[in-house]
């Protein structure tokens, strides 16, 4: 099992949660984030000023898959999520040693 | 021309009520746009509020008020407020300048429904000053300064043409010549704060009892009257939005508080000359009507974001048709149809009619001209971020 944490933009979520849930990925814990990547954020040049903005508004989700489903999670994920500009986000992997069900003692080891 | 402390007392107080309700606008739009554009449209209905104040006292009330000029504008008598002052026909001068400056400004911050969540505020100011000089400023002069629709005898008793009609319609072509926010129609833009639009929603409520009752311009009988019919129509229209909505899924808050507004922006014209249970009927068909014009706005895919045009636009429009039909002679001393007269109901079209084509193809223009010159949009970058960290360099998240 594998555990994957995408990093997308806020507005593409609705279209990632569909898309995965098309592709049997149903279960996912989505939190309200900020961050910043390699850009380190946005400069905003307005007449004469520059803000910058270091921290951007994101959503995180994570979801639990079988190993097999990986790549179909990261297509997916790619496929509606990416707006081709800097800030489309990132998507980690991680291995899942145990998955435990609290409702019933339902245990899933890798 | 004494002064009747009364009378002076209660429009005192109306136009502080109605002063309320700008940010009222402010906290009604601000919840229901993303949060990233909360500041920036709380923020608009001060600057509109602003703005107005000093273009009223410069030469806004002169064009409005000053003594006619072929029935179109006002002369130049008053600018700068030369020539108002203390005295006055029952309340001073200078209050109902005063009275009349707060319905200019919060007619201004209805309008910024049309560019929420990316107008560059350098040009809103701009926009702004040129609308209520060219499009605020003639109208009210029409109905209530003696020109050409006072003449004719064309009725409006709190602003249903001046205010309503102006502010959404003048809203569509604004929203028209900005153009939608990035991914209007793509992903949702969900109101962020529901409770913050049910409280501007509630100011707005209570600022109204100022507006129309207020409008009688007297503590008598008259500003009884329409502090009555004006809470009947909006708990009216709140419950009949709220069926119609409830029809379709859940009886939405936001709903209920916008059929709320619907029937408030109906009654306005009509509160001086209509009795209760006409304003409960007033008050259901504008709850239903500008449900159905927001639904309509939405397949048409119009982004005039926040719906001024639905609820004040065609909530002003019916309001002031509904004098035609409803208005008692007991009341206002005017017959509608309902009386056995037809006259006032095709006065009222005229009337409602002319004003859409006046606010509507005016803003349109003033709005490119804006355009064109200044933009009225921030870059796609900034609408991004959110207007509350470009435009002021603020934001609600710490």
């Amino acid at each position: 099992m594998k555990m994957v944490v995408a990093i997308i933009r806020p507005e593409k979520f609705d279209a990632v949660k569909s898309a995965l849930e098309v592709n049997g990925i149903v279960g996912m814990t989505v939190t309200e984030v900020r961050g910043r990547g390699a850009q380190k954020g946005i400069s905003l040049q307005s007449r004469g000023r520059s803000i910058s903005v270091d921290l951007i508004p994101k959503i995180k989700i994570e979801t639990v898959v079988r190993d097999d489903a990986v790549e179909t999670v990261i297509r997916t994920i790619r496929e509606a999520g990416r707006t081709g500009k800097y800030g489309d986000g990132r998507i980690i992997v991680m291995p899942v040693e145990v998955l435990a069900k609290v409702r019933i003692d339902e245990t899933e080891a890798d | 021309m004494t002064i009747d402390t009364g009378d002076t007392a209660f429009i005192l107080i109306c136009t502080a009520l109605v002063m309320l309700m700008t940010p009222g606008v402010g906290l009604f739009y601000g919840g229901l746009v993303r949060r990233k554009n909360l500041i920036s449209m709380f923020a608009l209905s001060f600057v509109a509020f602003s703005v107005v104040t000093i273009q009223w006292v410069l030469f806004g009330y002169s064009l409005a008020f000053g003594s006619d000029v072929g029935g179109v504008i006002g002369s130049l008598e008053y600018v700068g407020l030369s020539g108002v002052g203390m005295d006055g026909d029952g309340i001073p001068d200078l209050l109902f300048m005063v009275f009349q400056l707060v319905f200019a400004a919060v007619t201004l911050a209805i309008i910024t429904s049309a560019v929420a969540e990316r107008v560059k505020i350098s040009s809103f100011i701009v926009f702004g000053l040129l609308w209520t000089t060219l499009v605020y400023d003639p109208l009210a002069h029409w109905v209530w300064g003696g020109g050409w629709m006072a003449e004719l005898g064309i009725l409006d008793f709190a602003g249903g043409i001046v205010v309503h009609i102006s502010a959404g319609f003048g809203a569509l072509a604004l929203a028209l010549v900005i153009g939608k926010r990035v991914g209007f129609g793509e992903y949702s833009m969900e109101p962020h704060n529901i409770p913050m639009t049910l409280l501007g929603g509630a100011l707005l409520w209570f600022g109204w009892f100022g507006f129309n009752a207020g409008s009688a311009l007297a503590a008598d009988g008259l500003a009884a009257n329409a502090f009555v019919v004006t809470n009947i129509s909006a708990a009216s229209g709140a419950l009949a939005w709220m069926a119609a909505s409830w029809i379709r899924g859940k009886p939405s808050s936001v709903g209920m508080i916008s059929g709320a507004i619907a029937g408030l922006g109906a009654i306005t014209p009509a509160a001086g000359f209509v009795g209760p249970l006409q304003a409960i009927i007033i008050g259901v068909v504008s709850g239903l009507l500008c449900y159905y014009a927001l639904l309509f706005r939405i397949r048409q895919r119009w982004d005039e974001s926040l719906d001024a045009w639905a609820i004040h636009g065609v909530g002003g429009v019916w309001g002031t048709l509904a004098i035609g039909i409803f208005a008692i002679a007991a009341v206002g001393g005017v017959s509608g149809l309902v009386e056995g007269s037809f006259n006032q109901l095709l006065l009222q079209a005229v009337g409602a009619g002319a004003t859409v084509l006046y606010a509507f193809v005016v803003t349109f223009v003033l709005a490119k001209v804006v355009d064109l010159t200044m933009g009225l949009r921030v870059s796609e970058e900034e609408e991004y971020v959110g207007l509350d960290i470009s435009q002021h360099g603020e934001s609600t998240q710490v």
